[in-house]
């Protein structure tokens, strides 16, 4: 019992319980079309003259990766600052029309060359991605801004600035190297092998040194962490900064997967998405403790849902109905009010057992 | 000795709040001023130019009412957008598929408002979940209700609700400020009725907010939930209107927007949310609660619209300018917003 209750309350609880709910739906829907139960953990190779791994589990990993990294950064902004980075999405466009357009060099709108070296441009990227991080970051930490407004700034003009960067084109890089971040290296595809890195170099990061610590602290009480001698601003700076380059970095991949800059189609509505995946992953919007494997499982959670919707037959147009519904489910079932309620209820049953017991003896 | 002083202390800290929306006022005059001058010949001197600053932020103008209501209790509402998006869809779906005449489907729209109003303020009031999740699905909800009654772009013609069409396109023309076209004709400048709307929103919830216990509410719970409680507020009740009250005024904004474009779209008032959210914060509403004011929130309305209204006369610019234009006046002022508050603690 209270083996079960200790599982019930561990904070990947609620997270693992999504997985299973999103895994045991296909597996049904797949049983009542007439194929086989597996058929949703089925990875195979594809018959192409260089064959990839394809299966539902992998484009599930694949198409996931971006708003898995976004995760990791919005997590620790979170954690620290008690507010979220609203303009992650904004950041991962303008830093993919950065990227491909030093990429395609003299400004043309469609390019097979590449005019600089690769690493040339995603650096490009990801240094873009590392300043609106330092932005945000400078006027949340140094000026005491609430993250939401400070963060709503970038939110709008990222794009904008982005587009001004394209000069109102779309930029096409139609080049293999270039291609390959968003695409497949050897059998598998890349965005989860920089997903996996990302998330790698970040638990290393969190769990050998006190980083993590240092940000829970922070986040629980900015204050007391600054009289017990830490540089709470500097904390709360470097996880924005982070913050932006996992931005970065998700919009490099983003545009390698369609090999173009579309700035008004790169990141849209991926701060939601990356938001959701802290909130699913049990993690509370209040800032303090976080729990960053929570927050890649909702993020993967996110994706899975998407990819079921569509297997089902639900168009992309009305699945935020859903994906709203789920939401209030989440929040409803994790609201302090309605745990209290439930606390009650089984303090009251104890309480009538132990009666009873006593009535009996 | 000590009264005098802290007397002092009080008018200082009203006045730096004083002092912004002073502030947001000057620079809206300065602005159209500064934009008279320089696009006289471009028309941008026309009363008409006023008035259409007007008519086509009536719709903004009652959302951001309905933002700084929101804010003021401490909290956030992005789902206003979507909202504004499903009202302009069940009205042309409604007139246009169901033969609902135009008061029918007015009323309809707002007792979806209302409803989307108590179901989202009673999560965050009573189940104290975060307004920012609680309106995020709110916002994922309505913008998939919309494509749910039609993925198709509507229209609301003359021969789908006379009535509305009538209304929506009804002019009250003034009788001075004409300017004389090419054939010599005077034309005079006109608004239309989604504007008398508008102000008439703003007008009642800057009543609201000054001279009602509802009103004063909504700044207690603002400046600290705690204290408001301890004073016998009913601190969930005053929350939950708030939502109610926001959603209901973006409602009669979501109106307006379809009497000003008489269509509806799965991307219809794409980012409209944010737009609020700047014109409030512009105008010296704090996202922390407790300071604020519609009017402010107006001005801020009217920064926006002149800035849109600006690069699209200069017609030069790439359309992303009034993007970061408008960012960055938003940096501005929060930036000032903060060196405020630091001096205000200082002096504390």
């Amino acid at each position: 019992m209270s083996k079960l209750k200790k599982f019930t309350q561990n904070q990947l609880f609620m997270p693992i319980v999504c997985v299973v709910l999103v895994l045991l739906i296909n597996v049904v829907y797949d049983v009542a079309q007439g194929r086989p139960f597996y058929e949703f953990f089925r990875i195979y190779l594809s018959d192409a003259a260089e064959p990839v791994l394809q299966g539902r589990l992998i484009s599930i990993l694949n198409r996931g990766s971006e708003v898995a990294i976004l995760a990791i950064g919005m997590t620790l902004v979170v954690s620290a600052s008690a507010g979220t980075d609203i303009s992650v999405g904004s950041v991962m466009s303008l830093c993919a029309c950065v990227c491909c357009t030093v990429l395609a060099g003299d400004m043309a709108p469609q390019t097979t060359e590449l005019a600089v070296p690769l690493i040339v441009g995603i650096l490009a990227g990801l240094v873009v991605g590392c300043l609106c991080g330092a932005f945000n970051g400078f006027l949340v930490a140094n000026l005491n801004i609430q993250p939401m407004v400070a963060t709503l700034i970038l939110y709008s003009a990222a794009r904008a600035i982005g587009l001004l960067v394209n000069h109102d084109f779309i930029i096409y890089v139609r080049n293999d190297t270039f291609a390959v971040l968003g695409g497949y290296v050897g059998p598998v595809p890349t965005p989860i092998i920089i997903a996996a890195v990302c998330i790698v170099v970040a638990l290393l990061v969190l769990k050998k040194t006190a980083l993590g610590m240092y940000v829970q602290s922070v986040g629980i009480n900015r204050k007391a962490s600054r009289i017990a001698g830490l540089n709470s601003t500097l904390i709360i700076f470097v996880c924005y900064l982070i913050c932006g380059l996992c931005a970065g970095v998700s919009g490099v991949v983003a545009s390698s997967r369609i090999t173009s800059a579309d700035p008004a189609a790169i990141g849209l509505t991926f701060e939601m998405d990356a938001i959701l995946a802290v909130a699913i992953g049990g993690n509370s919007l209040g800032g303090g403790k976080f729990n960053l494997a929570g927050s890649i499982i909702g993020a993967y959670t996110i994706q899975a849902i998407t990819t079921t919707m569509y297997n089902l037959g639900i168009s992309s147009a009305v699945a935020p109905v859903f994906k709203a519904i789920l939401i209030i489910i989440l929040v409803v079932v994790q609201a302090p009010p309605v745990k209290a309620f439930f606390a009650r209820r089984s303090a009251a049953r104890a309480l009538n057992a132990a009666q009873k017991e006593a009535a009996s003896v | 000795m000590k009264k005098p002083a802290n007397a002092l202390k009080e008018r200082r800290q009203m006045n730096s709040n004083t002092l912004l929306l002073l502030i947001t006022i000057a620079l809206f005059f300065v602005m159209y001023i500064a934009g008279m001058i320089i696009y006289t010949d471009k028309g941008f001197s026309t009363v008409q130019t006023l008035c259409n600053l007007f008519v086509n932020n009536a719709a903004l103008i009652c959302v951001a009412c309905g933002m700084t209501v929101v804010m003021l209790t401490g909290g956030i509402d992005i789902s206003v957008g979507s909202l504004v998006a499903l009202d302009c869809m069940v009205l042309c779906y409604g007139m246009a598929n169901w033969n609902l005449s135009a008061p029918v489907a007015i009323l309809l729209v707002l007792v979806i408002g209302i409803v989307m109003g108590v179901v989202q303020g009673f999560l965050v009031g009573y189940l104290e979940i975060q307004p920012f999740i609680v309106s995020m699905a709110g916002m994922f909800f309505a913008r998939g209700m919309v494509s749910v009654i039609s993925t198709d772009q509507l229209s609301i013609t003359a021969d789908i609700n006379q009535a509305f069409y009538n209304f929506a396109n009804a002019r009250i023309t003034f009788p001075f400020g004409a300017t004389i076209n090419r054939q010599g004709v005077a034309i005079y400048p006109y608004i239309r009725l989604g504007v008398v709307i508008a102000l008439a929103v703003l007008i009642i919830t800057f009543l609201i907010l000054r001279y009602t216990k509802f009103g004063r509410g909504l700044y207690a719970v603002g400046g600290s939930e705690q204290s408001a409680a301890m004073m016998g507020l009913n601190v969930k009740r005053t929350k939950m209107m708030a939502y109610v009250t926001c959603s209901l005024l973006t409602t009669i904004g979501g109106i307006c927007f379809c009497m000003n474009g008489l269509m509806a779209s799965t991307t219809t008032a794409d980012g409209f949310e944010m737009d609020a959210i700047s014109s409030a914060v512009i105008g010296g509403t704090l996202l922390t609660g407790g300071v604020g004011n519609v009017i402010g929130s107006f001005f801020g309305v009217l920064i926006n619209g002149t800035i849109n209204a600006l690069v699209q006369t200069d017609g030069r610019l790439a359309s992303s300018w009034p993007n970061i234009l408008t960012a960055a006046l938003l940096c501005v002022f929060i930036v000032l917003q903060s060196i405020f508050a630091k001096i205000k603690e200082k002096s504390k």
